[in-house]
């Protein structure tokens, strides 16, 4: 209680006592607060199963990293401060705003733990924090309306501009610092005209306050006294109840978004949680059809979103002008949530989404890359909601015709192409290869340490074999025991199973799963980071498998692999992340140790880079795709190289590499722009120096040196 | 001497190219044979593709009928039945008409029926042997027809070369008496003509087919050219898709077209799998790329190694003047 | 509306590549792959779309083995409500038409208001659909690509004919029809929908069951018999054309003229 000034407690407004006013204010306030809550929540009971309660620590640790410390926000540098500023801000004020709502009922109330000292200086912090908090709304505003950044834009098929709701709740919390600061300045102000010391934190809002309001009369400064407080506490609840109405849904969400959040990288949900696969057949309906099929954490995700625009700002199905921004994946479903379960009246039942409010090519656009993911700071998950909604598409037998070719193809052949089992391994047979390297097929007659898991596009595509042979002369070169599975070997499924097949998926795993462990290998070396991702995260119970990049890595720092200076120096090469490898598997300075390893060669980064790299167009299935775009993934892809002054793209993936080549092509720098796998790379510049001592140039095959 | 009829599919007063390439057919089934052409329609179209039959035909039986005068397969049939003796061999073009016509005429009369024959081996006794293709045109069969009761061939368009021999000078006969009443449960209503520049490249019979090799789309117009020459169209590989250079409707390959051409000109392209996946049929490739590793080469059945932007317009003039066309 | 779909199971010829046989009668069919007949499937397809709209069943029936039941229950798994399979010895070796005199039988049998045939199997030839159709004394249209259900027991038909025109014709029920590709989009049919389809029993009718005269199907009954397969005189790889760029030309016309592509 403050000497001379009369608190609202103390008060009466109008004809009712200040005390009851504020009694009541917030018990109403809480009680509609509550409501909105439940009729929020509803959907979440109706939802798919989801099992996050497991490894606390580990999403405990999360929420300190990403949620406490905003760890993903200054990824976007400006943004991101300013976010860090408001969240620090608001974090700081919440316990300010407990004491305001109490003080309401009883002056006397302090904060348990915010006593004494502590508090004083807590009252200091939470002034600067309160003007820290109002200049960045401030700015804020200023950038939302004035600047407007192009990613907060909402295109017209994606409804409405959302630039009012933004405003209209930083106009709130200014509302909320100012009411705050002046309820504190008025006091001060009325003190000191009465000579007591009431001193303010120098420079803050409520200080600036104080300072205008020293010649106000005694009586005026009373009523703004108790005028703030009002001002404040409705402004507060009214407040408290639109968050739930809008973007700022994660004001009260994301602590809870980020603790529940996916935990493992590179993996698909199952179709469904607590149903296994030999039980799968008795699950009725595969996949999201409806809202209601959706799991009750990718429900909250849609609440949780801040509408940054972050995900759609790196999707590249988005940049190339596919029907697909991931931002309005969330925002429709949220929008369809709060349609369908309104405050008052009937929740709707559940109506199909695709053809509502989402459209079929909007959902196959998708390439699974995964910088949605990478980038956003609430952590909402897209790639398992895409693919559960082609399981659903796939269920109703709704896949496009170029897709369905390759799928029929892979259920009777085990291949996208449509290729004979039996030529699978005819890449081995290479007239100029067979010879320098004979690669052993692990039929029950030869065995091996290591199996070379191939993959279709490798054994079957005229243009990638060259990737095989590569990958298979290296395997050679460092001494590895090792053999493939020729025709035992089926697709790794990898697509399959993003594209919401997962049945074929399964058949196609648990073949290879039983071809792998009859031939006895105890370890898996692929060059393709899809079967990479497939074999490490898809399958079960494998022997350790390892992407040709971690090899040539290791066998680089041994010493058992040397590599050869460049013999054109001028080339400058750039190095291009494929998804599977980087973003969903984190091996991102493998490749980059391999090709820095090569003694003169120059290497530059895109901008576009590691864990921003941009996806090249999309592998497996998605070649059989036609989809609607302005422009190709990889054109843009090149684009960027070139940019960066380089001339040679180096990649790691044989899907990279189709898109890559053809994008070369398609943007007319053929001859002045190329691609080289990595291991084609190797291949080329490995040093095959026999204990003679005599230097060998070159594997050409078919000449004996090999 | 016996007789091989002949159903003769005409338009405009103009008979179809199948005409003549049925006589040949018939003289491969019997080189001592008389073909007869049956001609069914109404008015003076009907008589002057009568009267254009007579040098390749020894008989021209004439059926007018004002209920065929748009050639309604089921009607046609009934009157066929009506006129045609028993047990003879009647030969139809393998066509979107012949196919409606040809299996229920066979019943009808009660004779065997093979369709779709691209060669004939001659007669044994009852038994006339001839070759079809099958899976695609994969591979061929030879297959052997009981035609002691008649029978009903359907002859692939184009199979069958006329034959130049001296004019037969055909009798025409009307028959059109024998027709007798004419029923139908299936009504002809109209013909929807396909939109003006729609073209539908898994129909054609011939297809210059560029790829990223015509450079730009100013170029398609020298790919043009000679379709236009070659009565075929323009088809292309996906990279001329993605650089808008034709429209979609125009991509052979996995993710656009099925084809099923005679002669296919693959121009500047380099043959990927995806591409030659919508190739079907077993056409005669031509592969014209400058570059002579280009893979298309395998799988083409003859090579130009040359620049198409040079070669192809070589090429039209050369077809306009076998053809006689002039511009 | 009842529908009846006849369907056939063929080697996929887009999967597979035809070999013929050592002993080069027959094709090489240990690699095959097999699956239905790609026009058959639009038929499936087209009849599932009446009947969603119409109202009515669907069955499908092929004439063959135990092995072709695999086709039935993925056009099963694709929405037909039931598969009747037609398998007797003395059904093997049919030609065109003993297969459409088995299809008779099993017609009569039942209470069908439109039969569908697809256009051409892989290794047929347009036959079936217009022979069954003149056996029953149906109304017959072939090459079909749209249906519009009239009231009064009619259909309006379009059918593709030349340069992409389309040939538009009322048609009485009962009737049958043979369908072009592209009529309609086929929906996907995975493993997961077969298995659902699994155990539903498929019924299974010879020639005793259909009043089907065995001399009258089959190789008894056929007029027309394969005798061999051979394959088409096919050259490895691109037979470079030399000379100088007249000469190649004349070359290419005089092979294009032979081919067919030019005349």
């Amino acid at each position: 209680m403050l000497e001379g000034i009369h608190s609202p407690a103390q008060s009466t407004y109008w004809i009712v006592s200040g005390r009851l006013l504020f009694a009541i204010i917030p018990l109403l306030g809480m009680a509609c607060f509550a409501f909105i809550l439940l009729k929020r929540i509803a959907p979440l009971l109706r939802g798919a199963p989801d099992f996050r309660l497991t490894q606390m620590w580990a999403r405990l640790t999360r929420v300190l990293k990403f949620w406490l410390v905003q760890w993903k926000q200054p990824r976007y540098l400006f943004a991101g401060l300013l976010h860090i500023v408001l969240f620090a801000g608001f974090l700081v004020l919440s316990f300010r705003s407990i004491s305001l709502v109490m003080i309401g009922i009883s002056d006397h109330f302090v904060v348990p733990g915010l006593s004494g000292g502590i508090g004083d200086f807590y009252n200091v912090v939470k002034d600067y924090a309160a003007t820290l908090v109002f200049l960045s709304v401030v700015i804020a505003a200023i950038r939302r309306g004035v600047f407007r950044p192009a990613r907060y834009a909402v295109p017209s098929e994606y409804g409405k501009d959302h630039t009012a709701e933004a405003i209209f709740v930083l106009a709130l919390i200014a509302i909320l610092l100012v009411s705050e600061s002046l309820f504190e300045a008025s006091a001060a102000a009325f003190q000191t005209q009465q000579g007591l010391v009431a001193a303010l934190p120098p420079l803050s809002l409520a200080w600036a306050f104080k300072y205008a309001l020293l010649s106000t009369p005694l009586e005026w400064l009373q009523n703004l006294h108790l005028g703030a407080y009002l001002a404040h506490e409705v402004t507060f609840f009214a407040f408290l109840c639109f968050l739930p109405m809008g973007k700022h849904f994660h004001v009260v969400t994301s602590l809870f978004n980020v603790y529940f959040a996916k935990l493992d990288r590179g993996t698909i949900k199952p179709v469904r949680w607590g149903v296994s696969d030999e039980h799968l057949d008795q699950v009725k309906s595969f996949g999201v059809k409806t809202f209601e099929d959706f799991t009750w954490k990718h429900m909250l995700d849609f609440y949780s979103c801040a509408d940054c625009g972050r995900c759609s700002d790196n999707c590249p199905a988005n940049a190339v002008g596919r029907p697909l921004s991931p931002r309005f994946i969330t925002i429709k479903a949220r929008d369809y949530a709060f349609q369908h379960y309104p405050m008052f009246g009937k929740t709707g039942n559940g109506t199909p989404l695709i053809g509502s409010i989402y459209s079929e090519d909007e959902i196959w656009s998708c390439t699974t890359c995964g910088a949605c993911e990478e980038e956003c700071p609430l952590l909402i998950e897209y790639i398992d909601k895409i693919v559960d909604l082609r399981r659903g598409m796939v269920d109703d037998g709704n896949v496009p015709k170029s897709i369905q070719k390759a799928l029929k193809a892979l259920e009777s052949r085990g291949n996208p192409y449509g290729k004979m089992e039996k030529k699978k391994a005819d890449w081995t047979k290479d007239k100029e290869f067979q010879p320098t390297c004979d690669v052993k097929i692990l039929d029950g007659k030869n065995t091996a340490d290591t199996l070379y898991f191939v993959d279709s596009i490798t054994a079957y595509d005229d243009r990638i074999q060259a990737i095989g042979r590569a990958t298979a002369r290296i395997l050679d070169q460092v001494g590895e025991n090792f053999g493939i599975l020729g025709a035992a070997e089926k697709d790794s499924g990898h697509e399959v199973r993003r594209f919401g097949e997962e049945t074929l998926f399964m058949a196609l795993r648990d073949h290879n799963v039983e071809a792998i462990k009859a031939s006895g290998v105890q370890r898996i070396v692929t060059a393709d980071p899809h079967a990479y991702n497939a074999l490490k995260h898809d399958y079960k119970d494998m022997p350790p498998v390892e992407h040709i990049s971690q090899v040539l890595a290791r066998e680089i720092k041994t010493g058992n692999l040397k590599l050869n200076p460049v013999e054109n120096a001028n080339d400058v090469y750039t190095y291009h992340d494929p998804c599977y490898l980087g973003r969903h598997n984190q091996v991102y300075d493998d490749p980059r140790d391999v090709i820095d390893a090569i003694p003169g060669l120059k290497r530059v980064e895109m901008g576009r880079c590691r864990d921003r790299s941009f996806c090249c167009g999309g592998g497996g299935l998605m070649l059989f795709y036609e989809p609607k775009e302005d422009q190709r993934m990889g054109v843009k892809r090149v684009q960027m190289a070139a940019e960066a002054g380089a001339n040679v793209i180096v990649t790691a993936c044989p899907f990279c590499m189709v898109n890559i080549e053809d994008a070369i092509k398609v943007t007319g720098l053929e001859g002045k722009m190329m691609a080289i796998d990595l291991t084609e790379l190797v291949d080329r510049q490995v040093s095959r120096e026999p204990a003679n001592g005599v230097k060998i140039v070159k594997p050409v095959a078919g000449s004996a040196t090999a | 001497m016996a007789r091989i009829f002949a159903y003769i599919a005409h338009k405009g007063g103009v008979a179809d190219d199948s005409a003549a390439e049925l006589a040949a057919a018939a003289k491969k089934i019997d080189a001592g044979a008389s073909p007869v052409a049956v001609v069914t329609g109404w008015g003076p179209d009907l008589d002057a593709v009568c009267e254009s039959l007579r040098s390749s035909y020894s008989e021209i039986w004439k059926v007018a009928n004002q209920a065929i005068a748009y050639p309604n397969a089921e009607l046609v049939r009934q009157a066929l039945v009506n006129v045609i003796p028993r047990d003879s061999i009647v030969l139809v073009p393998h066509s979107h008409f012949g196919i409606d016509l040809a299996p229920g005429l066979s019943i009808k009369t009660n004779s065997a029926f093979v369709s779709d024959v691209l060669a004939i081996d001659g007669t044994d006794g009852t038994s006339l042997k001839v070759v079809r293709q099958e899976f695609g045109g994969q591979v061929s069969a030879h297959v052997r027809c009981d035609i002691s009761s008649g029978a009903i061939i359907s002859i692939r368009p184009g199979a069958f070369k006329p034959v130049e021999s001296s004019p037969l000078a055909g009798v025409m006969v009307d028959k059109s008496a024998e027709v007798g009443a004419l029923t139908a449960a299936r009504r002809y209503l109209e013909t929807i003509v396909a939109e003006a520049g729609d073209v539908d490249i898994t129909k054609q019979n011939v297809l210059v087919s560029v790829g990223r090799g015509i450079q730009e789309q100013d170029n398609i117009a020298i790919a043009q050219e000679l379709a236009d020459a070659l009565g075929g169209a323009v088809s292309c590989s996906r990279p001329v898709v993605d650089a808008k250079w034709l429209p979609k409707s125009r991509q052979v390959g996995s993710s656009g077209q099925t084809v099923k051409p005679k002669v296919y000109l693959a121009c500047g392209m380099s043959g990927s799998f995806q591409h030659l996946a919508g190739i079907k049929g077993n056409p005669f490739i031509v592969a014209i790329n400058k570059n002579p590793k280009a893979p298309i080469f395998q799988v083409a059945d003859v090579g130009v190694v040359a620049d198409i932007l040079e070669f192809l317009p070589e090429l039209t003039e050369k077809v306009r003047e076998v053809k006689g066309i002039s511009v | 509306m009842e529908i009846l779909v006849c369907v056939r199971r063929v080697p996929d010829t887009s999967e597979n590549e035809i070999q013929l046989s050592s002993a080069g009668n027959d094709i090489e069919r240990d690699d095959l792959v097999y699956s239905v007949n790609e026009p058959d499937n639009y038929a499936v397809e087209e009849a599932i779309q009446i009947a969603a709209n119409a109202g009515g069943n669907v069955t499908v029936v092929t004439v063959g083995s135990e092995e072709d039941e695999e086709v039935l229950r993925r056009e099963m798994a694709m929405g037909a409500n039931q598969g009747v399979l037609l398998s007797d010895d003395a059904f093997a070796g049919s030609d065109g038409k003993g297969i459409a005199t088995i299809l008779k039988a099993l017609v009569q049998k039942g209470h069908y208001d439109l039969v569908l045939t697809g256009t051409q199997a892989e290794d047929g030839g347009a036959q079936v659909g217009g022979m069954l159709a003149a056996l029953l004394d149906y109304p017959f249209a072939s090459l079909v690509n749209a249906i519009t259900v009239l009231d009064g027991g009619k259909l309006k038909i379009s059918r593709e004919i030349e340069g992409g025109n389309r040939e538009m014709s009322e048609i009485d029920l009962p009737c049958v029809l043979s369908i072009q590709t592209g009529i309609n989009e086929p929906r996907y049919v995975g493993m997961r929908g077969i298995r659902q389809v699994a155990s539903v029993e498929i019924p299974t009718f010879g020639t005793s069951d259909l009043g089907v005269d065995p001399a009258s199907v089959g190789t008894a009954g056929a007029k027309v018999k394969r005798t061999d397969y051979f394959m088409p005189v096919l050259g490895k790889g691109a037979e470079i054309l030399q000379g100088s760029q007249e000469e190649i030309i004349d070359q290419l016309i005089e092979l294009m003229k032979a081919k067919g592509g030019l005349n």
